[in-house]
């Protein structure tokens, strides 16, 4: 016993120094604020003027010391309307992007551990690689292909011009000579998905494909459709797969920055953005740690509602296997 | 049936890749312009050689990645392994605790590491680029190492220690072969990471150190270069290469097959 | 250059904004020999005492620098910075796609530019400038001025095509809209690209900025730093420099150089002096940058 809590020791002393600390100092920043220190005028023995600050310190400059005290009124601040409105946003474009990432990618792991494909291992490896070229590069990619003198607009342009049936089809209907890609939550929600959809393809691949197929191959001996066996086996037992993969897309999605600011041009600011503007901009730090705290509550919140219907899951799963 | 999910993989590939294309087209353009195609040149190969910001910030992330990812591929394995040993009430509360830095913002890990640092008068620099990139590293490692020791026959350890084995021995013998696959998976994740990391590096380095990402966004505010574009071809080109190689490896070898697909995955 | 003449090796860092450098000098014990911050944040960093004074012995080459440009209010006796830079916020147009040369702020409210028309995502600029809009100055902190400002900028904002920052340049250049406001710098940046595009200050008059060159006070190598500024106050260097970063410079010899007439040709360097009384120079706002904060988040949020 005492040989194994000095084995835990280094490793729980860096949890503490790297995670519950960092922590902390972020909980410190959120519930405190600054405000200048308290002085008073002195004339020094020259004549000149000098400041003496509270601790007592001395100093000729007009002093520009702040000092935290406890205060919750960057709490009050987070519940006015124009932050619950970038919170309620930012959910909203989130859950979306986490839909429509698994209406998109659980199709794909499907069909990839089927029959059709017969080096399923090497085709997953191709929906991986794209994650390896420099996400910034890759938003800037979709900006050049979107944008208003982008690819997309100049091939519909060329087309119009070819085609006097399709431009005519385009008019009738008000659409202008240049159609307006970016700059609104879609093209956010496009970047986002992008981004993030390997990440929900990944676990739920991996579970399917370990599902047992003899399980599969039971189930259509006893006359089950494949339908039928969809629902009742692998649908079921990839669900943890799903709930990863949610997780996966749904955490980052709350908070990233970069990609509303590309391809949103500032317009649909997440609550991300305002985040990394009172750490930037804004130097509000104290506001910004508040702000995180805040989002760090909604996440958690959000995985423990996932977590709970993973261990029901598991209660199934041990009724089924015996 | 068969033709339409073909089809779909097709759509989803092209989604996938359309704008890496374009990046590797663009890498290839005579022009500095991405509206305009201007023929065919090399140049932008010539000019990042010769740039020394850019090469110098690319060693910088392969090392701080390399490095980060050793480093923290031990101590998460570690600690997977005295996680894995605790009791249940302890080790859910660790658990959690080691899950926290992935349930939070980027900026906020990033910003609340720029905090230690300053609190323990550390210069910002390599020192400090490396243990952030080491610290958001770990609780991956743990992730996939963990299930892997779940699967371990519970007294596999004693066995050997019953057959004489020290503990070390025992665990480099027994439990380090068997839990392998995870161990190498989450090496590959921290390296992943550590590369595409822009965030907690721009918040946690200092005095001139900058790796990739960060040279890149610099880069940006000047408009995208397409030696930029040429770098990303590189690299793309590389991976793809080094993917291929370990792929066909083991299409010709159907038995090892799935043990090394668990490790491809940098996930 | 300055590497191979000296054999002092140069690294540097960019930073967005001159709050992300300031946090990193004053929370990130990171150490600069030499930093370039602009105008109001030389005022504060000198109120903090963030900044050491400049030996003036040891770089010579100040007297390049014309003098109107020292011992402005931002650094009264100067000494504490090197003028490095000066710009304007202005217009940027592409004479193509405009119905008539900009001469005023209204035309960022003209609805034949709807959607076509890009703002600054900087709260200080934007709202500095809707406040000039709207009659107030530049530096305004009281309520009223600043609920003007914003309730101006929610009106346009449906007119708006992005806000965006450094993006802006990329942008006009590739003709993604018509109008946009800039900092006078990228407006030469995009000039240079694409020939369409021209710049106006504006008749309301604008904000007037100075970059500077200081040393913080923690810098280890301090006459490292000052050999640097030297050679960054020599004639040919600086014209050099101008060609690389395209703000207008305080720095006469370098005028020289580069050819008075031509320099004084572009409308980026040589806003009517009429315009130029009008401008302001932002002033260190302490506590109320919180304000200007709210209410941008407040601008921006709505939908």
């Amino acid at each position: 016993m005492k040989h194994k809590n000095l084995m835990s020791l280094p490793f729980t002393l860096w949890a503490i120094i790297f995670i519950v600390l960092p922590l902390c100092l972020i909980v410190w920043y959120g519930i405190t604020l600054e405000i200048p220190v308290e002085y008073t005028q002195i004339t020094l023995e020259d004549g000149s003027t000098a400041y003496k600050l509270e601790d007592g310190t001395v100093q000729t400059q007009e002093p520009w010391q702040k000092k935290a005290v406890i205060s919750f009124s960057n709490f009050k601040r987070m519940v006015e309307p124009t932050y619950l409105k970038l919170l309620i946003r930012s959910l909203r474009v989130a859950l979306l992007t986490t839909l429509i990432c698994l209406l998109l990618g659980y199709p794909v792991a499907l069909i990839l551990t089927g029959k059709d494909f017969k080096h399923p291992s090497l085709w997953m490896m191709l929906i991986i690689l794209p994650m390896w070229m420099n996400f910034l590069l890759r938003t800037y990619s979709w900006m050049s292909i979107l944008e208003n003198s982008g690819i997309l607009n100049s091939w519909i342009a060329s087309l119009r011009e070819a085609i006097p049936a399709f431009d005519k089809f385009l008019s009738d209907r008000g659409v202008g000579n240049k159609i307006i890609f970016l700059y609104n939550e879609n093209a956010v929600i496009l970047g986002m998905v992008y981004n993030y959809l390997s990440f929900m393809i990944m676990p739920i691949y991996t579970v399917i494909e370990k599902i047992d197929r003899s399980l599969l191959e039971a189930a259509a001996d006893l006359g089950a459709s494949p339908s039928k066996s969809f629902l009742r086996v692998t649908l079921p037992y990839s669900l943890p797969g799903v709930l990863e993969g949610v997780t996966m897309v749904f955490v980052p999605a709350v908070t990233t920055f970069v990609i509303s600011q590309l391809m949103g041009g500032g317009k649909v600011p997440l609550i991300g953005d305002v985040i990394q503007n009172q750490f930037g901009k804004s130097s509000d730090w104290h506001f910004g740690a508040s702000l995180s705290l805040l989002v760090m509550v909604v996440v958690l919140a959000f995985m423990r509602g996932l977590h709970s219907i993973d261990k029901e899951e598991e209660v199934q799963k041990e009724v089924r296997i015996f | 049936m068969k033709k339409l999910r073909k089809v779909y993989i097709a759509l989803i590939m092209v989604f996938l890749y359309a704008p890496i294309v374009l990046l590797v087209l663009y890498s290839f353009n005579d022009s500095k312009s991405r509206a305009k195609w201007g023929g065919f040149t090399l140049r932008w190969y010539q000019e990042l050689f010769s740039d020394k910001v850019i090469i110098s910030s690319l060693g910088t992330t392969l090392s701080i990645g390399l490095l980060a990812a050793v480093i923290s591929t031990i101590l998460g394995t570690f600690g997977a392994i005295v996680l894995y040993q605790m009791k249940r009430g302890p080790r859910n509360m660790m658990l959690n605790v080691v899950n926290l830095p992935m349930l939070n913002s980027e900026v906020v890990t990033g910003v609340s590491l720029m905090l230690l640092f300053a609190l323990a008068k550390l210069q910002m620099g390599y020192m400090t680029l490396l243990l952030s990139h080491i610290s958001f590293c770990v609780p991956y490692v743990v992730l996939s190492v963990m299930p892997k020791l779940r699967q371990l026959e519970p007294n596999l350890a004693e066995a050997a220690q019953d057959l004489g084995a020290t503990p070390v021995q025992g665990f480099f013998k027994v439990i380090l072969p068997d839990i392998m696959p995870g161990v190498v998976s989450g090496f590959l994740m921290a390296l992943t990471m550590s590369i595409d990391d822009f965030v907690v590096s721009f918040f946690t380095t200092g005095s001139g150190v900058s790796n990739l990402s960060i040279t890149i966004y610099t880069m940006a505010k000047r408009g995208i270069s397409p030696k930029i574009n040429a770098l990303s071809t590189l690299i793309f080109g590389g991976v793809l290469i080094l993917m291929l190689i370990l792929n066909l490896k083991d299409m010709k070898n159907p038995d090892g097959a799935k043990k090394i697909e668990k490790v491809k995955i940098p996930y | 250059m300055f590497e191979k003449e000296t054999g002092i090796e140069v690294e540097y860092m960019v930073y967005e904004t001159n709050e992300d450098m300031y946090a990193k000098i004053a929370n990130g014990k990171s150490s600069y020999d030499v930093i370039f911050p602009s105008d109001y944040m030389v005022e504060r960093m000198i109120r903090e005492n963030l900044l050491q004074k400049i030996n003036w012995d040891n770089i010579p080459n100040v007297a390049n620098i014309d003098p109107r440009f020292m011992n402005q209010a931002y650094d009264p006796e100067s000494q504490y910075s090197v003028p490095y830079t000066w710009g304007t916020m202005g217009i940027l147009y592409n004479k193509s796609m405009v119905e008539e040369v900009p001469t005023s702020w209204k035309t960022l409210q003209d609805e034949r530019y709807s959607m076509n028309m890009l703002m600054l995502n900087s709260p200080r600029d934007t709202i500095g400038i809707a406040l000039i809009m709207s009659g107030h100055s530049l530096n305004a902190t009281d309520a009223a001025a600043l609920e003007d400002a914003k309730q101006l900028l929610i009106e346009q904002k449906p007119l708006v095509l992005a806000y965006v920052v450094d993006e802006v340049k990329d942008k006009m250049i590739a003709g993604e809209a018509a109008v946009a406001m800039v900092w006078s710098g990228d407006a030469t940046f995009s000039m240079a690209e694409n020939d369409e595009l021209d710049y106006v200050v504006p008749e309301e008059g604008s904000n007037i900025f100075f970059d500077a060159i200081c040393i913080p006070a923690n810098a280890k190598n301090v006459s490292g730093a000052e050999k640097f500024i030297d050679f960054l106050c020599r004639a040919d260097i600086a014209a050099k420099n101008y060609e690389y970063v395209g703000y207008a410079i305080p720095n006469k010899a370098a005028i020289e150089v580069l050819g008075a007439d031509e320099y004084n040709a572009s409308p980026v360097n040589n806003p009517p002096q009429e315009v130029l009384d009008k401008c302001e120079v932002f002033k260190y706002l302490g506590e109320d940058t919180k304000l200007y904060d709210q209410v941008w988040t407040e601008i921006i949020s709505e939908y």
